[in-house]
């Protein structure tokens, strides 16, 4: 039972016995005499529950996955001054340099940067779209759509290193990875053309959008449309089956994670049948802390403390291709992925939701502990 | 969090929470990271928990027990429970090994002690606190950890041999000290410990 797992993985401000619920209740009993009627029950059972409840108040493997990671040491932004208070004149002194520099000079800098990148993209697709379907409207749609990403991830400073380009997701597969934040998008893009999928915004969002797919396909739905997983999963079906399009860009988490785990794979694009081609990446927090926390940034203010951060410094790993293996269900090829990424990319897999971040957790995971406390004090059924 | 530094240093004295704090908690970086988690559990940001701001963690949502887990943190009544009652709370699983670093004789019995962790314990089951764990306590608590999938009869039969085993007077309840003694050969300090790492 892979919840056993989700209990016991381990942390780093406590240190857990890690041990399996039968490992521990059984050392609890060892202890005590065996009964010997019907029902093997001892009162030290519920000392199991109880310190796995205390521990997961102490520190549980969620709820610090939606909040930004705590450094080791401080890199002169208030924004990650957690644990660190004032410490003397000089490093007041050279923070509010820092600030001067990353406000003053760096962000207009930046921002023109953006504005250029994004008026590009905008102008250029427009325009390209209203040549005739050629090669050489794909070719000049994809330096469009470089050049512009190109030009934001200046916008940001970011520093990108990309590991074994030989495994480049191909043309009719689709390319999933982990997901911090919008910026992944501007990462990946800069090292090729993807076909994007999501929902059409309205905004400044659905004016680039709109203009994206008049020159190269993407897959955009409207709201009523990602309901109906059917015709979510149809689209997606077409669009691989078609080997002159881009290879598609998803992120199966769902929601943005804070870049120090990866957490439970949606099956639904592991259901098309397509090659899928996993990448992992890592972004580096010392410069600039690149998750976005909806709950507590919107899209603008998030923006802004990107602009203000010292750098983006990520990398980026391409996995060799996988494809669902006979006998295996989307499922578990879901999570043979993910293992995959966290492993390369030094994060922690877990198996929870990341659905968790706004919703409350399914009760059939107690209905599994209690399951199987029960086979430990009545025996097999 | 900006905030919360700005909170700990001007609002709330915390040098007086951090003295007032080491009487239970001994290790200065220990009662930061505790109270930095307190302030992130802490959504309506007013100082205090309640027992949503508790259920909003996953793990603790999906244990058996995590209702009873939760209701050791409330005093009686209560449905608020701030910095100071969380600490005392999760102090008593501090290991005992720590209390030989901290011996103040005239602070009575530590929280984290031997007797004191089985008490925390009785009390889980013990929840009208009248000293006795009765059939329906014993009861109710057998049914959260085993759920739906052992009949009335045969867990009234458990309830029933388990009083059998403990209850030496003959009342039909499990008194603390009833408790204490069937209990005395389990490892209470280990198993009712957790490490509080840095």
């Amino acid at each position: 039972l892979h919840f056993n797992h989700l209990i016991m993985q381990t942390t780093t401000a406590t240190q857990l016995d890690d041990g399996s619920m039968e490992e521990e209740i059984g050392e609890l009993r060892r202890s005590h005499p065996k009964s010997l009627a019907g029902g093997d029950f001892t009162l030290c059972d519920a000392f199991y529950f109880c310190k796995k409840g205390i521990e997961s108040i102490v520190e549980d493997q969620v709820t610090q996955r939606f909040t930004s990671e705590e450094l080791a040491s401080w890199n002169l932004l208030t924004r990650t001054n957690n644990n660190f208070h004032y410490i003397s004149v000089r490093v007041t002194i050279i923070w509010g340099l820092g600030v001067f520099i990353r406000y003053c000079i760096l962000l207009p800098l930046r921002v023109t940067l953006a504005v250029l990148g994004l008026s590009w993209l905008v102008i250029g697709t427009t325009l390209v779209g209203l040549l005739p379907h050629s090669n050489v409207k794909t070719w000049i749609s994809d330096l469009i759509h470089v050049t512009c990403y190109r030009i934001c991830a200046r916008a940001l400073s970011a520093r990108i290193r990309y590991h074994n380009k030989e495994n480049h997701p191909k043309k009719g597969g689709i390319c999933v990875a982990n997901h911090t934040s919008p910026i992944d998008i501007v990462i990946l893009a800069n090292d090729g053309c993807y076909a994007m999928v999501g929902q059409i915004h309205g905004g400044l969002m659905g004016v680039i959008q709109r203009s994206m797919v008049r020159s190269c396909p993407h897959v955009w739905f409207e709201r009523s449309e990602m309901k109906d997983r059917h015709a979510v999963a149809k689209r997606l079906k077409d669009h691989v089956a078609d080997k002159t399009k881009q290879p598609i860009l998803i992120f199966p988490e769902g929601t943005c994670i804070n870049n120090t785990s990866v957490m439970m794979f949606k099956k639904g694009s592991f259901d098309i049948g397509a090659t899928i081609y996993p990448v992992a990446i890592k972004y580096d927090p010392q410069f600039g802390d690149a998750f976005w926390n909806s709950g507590k940034y919107n899209m603008v203010s998030y923006l802004l403390r990107m602009m203000t951060s010292w750098a983006i410094v990520c990398n980026v790993w391409y996995l060799p291709p996988m494809s669902l293996q006979d006998g295996e269900d989307a499922v578990h090829f879901a999570n043979r992925v993910k293992s995959a990424i966290a492993r390369q990319g030094g994060l922690v897999d877990l198996f929870w939701d990341g659905g968790l971040k706004r919703e409350k957790v399914k009760e059939s995971y107690k209905e599994e502990q209690q399951k199987m406390y029960s086979s430990m004090i009545v025996g097999q059924d | 969090r900006w905030r919360l530094f700005s909170d700990l240093l001007y609002k709330h004295n915390f040098s007086e929470i951090i003295q007032r704090a080491s009487k239970i908690f001994v290790s200065h970086s220990q009662i930061t990271r505790l109270y930095s988690r307190f302030h992130s559990l802490d959504k309506g940001e007013n100082g205090a928990l309640s027992r949503e701001d508790f259920q909003r963690i996953p793990e603790l949502a999906i244990n058996p027990l995590g209702d009873r887990i939760i209701n050791a943190f409330f005093p009686e009544g209560e449905d608020q429970v701030n910095f100071r009652g969380f600490m005392r709370t999760l102090a008593h699983f501090r290991p005992v090994e720590d209390n030989e670093k901290n011996k103040d004789p005239s602070a009575g019995e530590p929280l984290n002690s031997r007797n004191n962790k089985l008490l925390f314990a009785f009390r889980l089951y013990d929840l009208d606190r009248d000293d006795k764990i009765s059939r329906d306590e014993l009861l109710q608590v057998l049914r959260m950890m085993v759920g739906v999938n052992i009949s009335d009869e045969q867990l009234g039969s458990i309830a029933d041999r388990t009083i059998q085993e403990a209850d030496t007077n003959g009342d039909m309840c499990i008194s603390f000290s009833e408790f204490i003694k069937v209990l005395e050969k389990v490892d209470v300090e280990q198993k009712m410990s957790i490490r509080f790492l840095h």
